[in-house]
């Protein structure tokens, strides 16, 4: 019988993220439009995941600045719906998201007789993120040790490995369910009920109590393992 | 873990501790240098108080020097204030020569200093002109601007933009505030420092005692303002909507608090105009207070049931922040970094005239629960947002990816 494959630990890695202005604004849908065109992926990161490391309260409506700013600063309810439903996790790369938005706003301009513009106080700021990922050199080598880990984790650890993993692996998933994945069918359950999380309508600290409270209740004594 | 360290730690938590001690190991033994135009008073100097000593913790060897200058270079500088924030104004060819003059002596005195410096932070635009005179600098130089330079007068900010674009990184506080320029542009709002003598706990004793003092009856609300009798501040503004208040809650108290500046000579008129408007009115109070009164305005924010900060124009407001850190709802202008830290709803209410913030001046005494709500979620968003811990995070990941000459995404093994 075939010894089973090492599994590696759980490298816990952490990350901060920096705002860069990129002087780009937008007063208009069809400044929006060709500034999408143009403005550097950083953008697209910033806009769509960069809220959840920024002052904001979590707006239950829109999950992207982009469909926010449709909504409150052009006053379009229409179209704000239209690309507040995008999930940047959905496209292989950050190029079709682009193209993707950039085709649905192009749409509502050809339906929209008139355009509306923003007040000079509210134009749309294209700002790209820089994000530093640094290793913290804790390893966890068995599942069970996410239980005491994930409370103590920074949230930069905790976007890190949730959130900014979706465009890091290829299958578009976070680090937790694709690091249980190594254990086989063990954690199925565990893995489903993380993938029911949805972390666009929840703040950083809410989303590291859900997990904790997870891993908390799979691995408390006498819980199955 | 040091004991200043395990101070803040107490505050934001262990996590957010060890989270800043990782991302500054690269930078361990760094020369670090800050220069500003003051030791005492103001914003800057209250920041770099206490963010110096913290970058030492962290293992940094941080410095903090300041340009000194005489009175022309002081009225070049405080032109160059007014005019960044689009007031009319005509730069003199002595003014900017005493400004150069300052810059280069500065440069002079400090030339090893700064030269041999790893990272060098230039605060505002009095020292900007430092950059040109040490030709062979080792470090990254970083522009550090705290003023809102949204509409800029574009004489003077072609003037300074001269400086400011030969550094390698400049930082405004907000997107709206940020101007072109050759290299990356980072967005880092300020902070306040949650152990400040204006922002750590208070006996309740003392808070009802600095009421008293004052003649402000701590069992009946209090709403409060604290800001210079400035017009861009709205003061007139506040006591009209008190008035529109008091009408429905006539046991409201208002307290408008705050000093002046010696070389604002508009202070003293917008002033007396204020008193005028309270005359006699046992429960309105207008409190012109030193400026080194950190502890009186503490007890009165704490002591306030809300507290408003009705500006027209504002770069910051770090008395919102103050208030929002100490558990207050605010009733804030909708203008510049107010837009920031107030969320509708959520942390208070944004308004656009004297009778909005009645309203909710209004809404709030009648909604005890709701205030409650607002006021602890208000101070976790204070927390989170806009603790100086966050914003020593943000300086060092700019520095680690400066040092690093990283521009998009730096992983560090």
């Amino acid at each position: 019988m075939a010894a089973k494959p090492r599994i590696e630990p759980f490298a816990v890695k952490d990350c901060a993220l920096a705002a860069i202005s990129t002087g780009r604004r937008a007063q208009n849908l069809r400044e929006l439009r060709d500034h999408l065109q143009a403005v550097p992926v950083g953008c697209f990161h910033y806009h769509f995941w960069g809220g959840l490391l920024r002052p904001r309260f979590d707006d239950p409506e829109y999950n992207n600045d982009f469909a926010s700013w449709v909504r409150h600063a052009l006053h379009d309810a229409r179209l704000a719906e239209r690309l507040g439903i995008l999930d940047p996790a959905e496209y292989a790369d950050v190029e079709q998201l682009r193209r993707e938005l950039v085709d649905i706003i192009e749409q509502r301009l050809d339906e929209t007789e008139f355009l509306a513009w923003a007040r000079r106080n509210q134009q749309f700021h294209f700002v790209r993120a820089q994000t530093v990922v640094f290793d913290t050199r804790k390893r966890l080598t068995h599942p069970a040790e996410l239980a005491d880990a994930v409370p103590a984790l920074s949230l930069g650890s905790i976007y890190y490995h949730f959130i900014d993993a979706r465009r890091r692996a290829p299958q578009g998933v976070d680090d937790f369910r694709a690091w249980l994945d190594h254990f086989g069918d063990e954690f199925r359950d565990l893995r489903d009920q993380i993938m029911a999380i949805d972390p666009y309508f929840i703040t950083l600290r809410e989303l590291r109590e859900r997990l904790a409270t997870l891993f908390r209740r799979q691995f408390s004594a006498g819980a199955p393992s | 873990m040091s004991a200043l360290l395990q101070d803040y730690a107490a505050v934001v938590g262990e996590d957010v501790i060890d989270q800043l001690l990782q991302l500054a190991e690269p930078l361990k033994g760094k020369k670090v240098v800050h220069i500003n135009s003051t030791r005492v008073g103001g914003g800057v100097a209250e920041i770099l108080t206490k963010l110096v000593p913290l970058q030492r913790e962290l293992g940094m060897d941080a410095r903090w020097e300041i340009i000194p200058g005489q009175d022309e270079f002081y009225q070049c500088t405080k032109l160059f204030h007014n005019a960044l924030q689009g007031r009319t104004a005509v730069l003199s060819e002595s003014l900017k020569q005493a400004y150069e003059e300052a810059n280069a002596q500065c440069a002079e005195e400090h030339r090893a200093l700064l030269r041999d410096a790893d990272v060098v932070f230039i605060h505002d635009p009095q020292p900007a002109a430092l950059l040109p005179h040490i030709h062979d600098r080792k470090g990254k130089w970083i522009w550090r601007c705290h003023i809102d330079v949204s509409h800029p007068q574009r004489q003077i900010w072609r003037y300074l933009s001269g400086f400011v674009a030969g550094y390698d990184a400049s930082v405004f506080s907000l997107a709206d505030f940020a101007q072109m320029l050759p290299h990356s542009v980072y967005l880092i709002p300020p902070s306040i420092d949650p152990l400040s003598e204006k922002n750590r706990e208070l006996p309740e004793k003392e808070i009802r005692e600095t009421c008293e003092l004052h003649r402000i009856d701590p069992d009946r609300p209090m709403m409060l303002q604290v800001s210079r009798f400035d017009r861009f501040k709205d003061p007139l503004g506040v006591v009209q909507a008190y008035y529109l208040a008091k009408k429905f809650i006539p046991a409201l108290q208002l307290v408008l608090a705050g000093g002046g500046a010696s070389d604002d000579p508009e202070g003293d008129a917008v002033l007396a105009e204020v008193q005028a408007a309270v005359k006699g009115d046992a429960d309105a109070h207008v409190l012109f207070l030193p400026p080194d009164a950190h502890r009186t305005v503490n007890a009165l924010q704490r002591a306030a049931l809300f507290v408003l900060q009705k500006s027209v124009r504002e770069g910051f407001g770090l008395t919102v922040a103050e208030a929002l850190w100490k558990g207050k709802p605010v009733i804030g202008g909708n203008t510049g970094g107010i837009r920031l830290q107030v969320v509708n709803h959520h942390t208070g209410f944004l308004v656009d005239s004297p009778e909005g913030a009645a309203l909710r001046i209004r809404y709030l005494l009648h909604h005890p629960d709701k205030l409650a709500e607002m006021g602890g979620k208000a101070r976790e968003f204070v927390r989170d947002n806009f603790l100086i811990t966050r914003q020593l995070r943000e300086y060092l990941t700019l520095m680690v990816a400066l040092v690093h000459g990283a521009n998009g995404r730096l992983v560090l093994e």
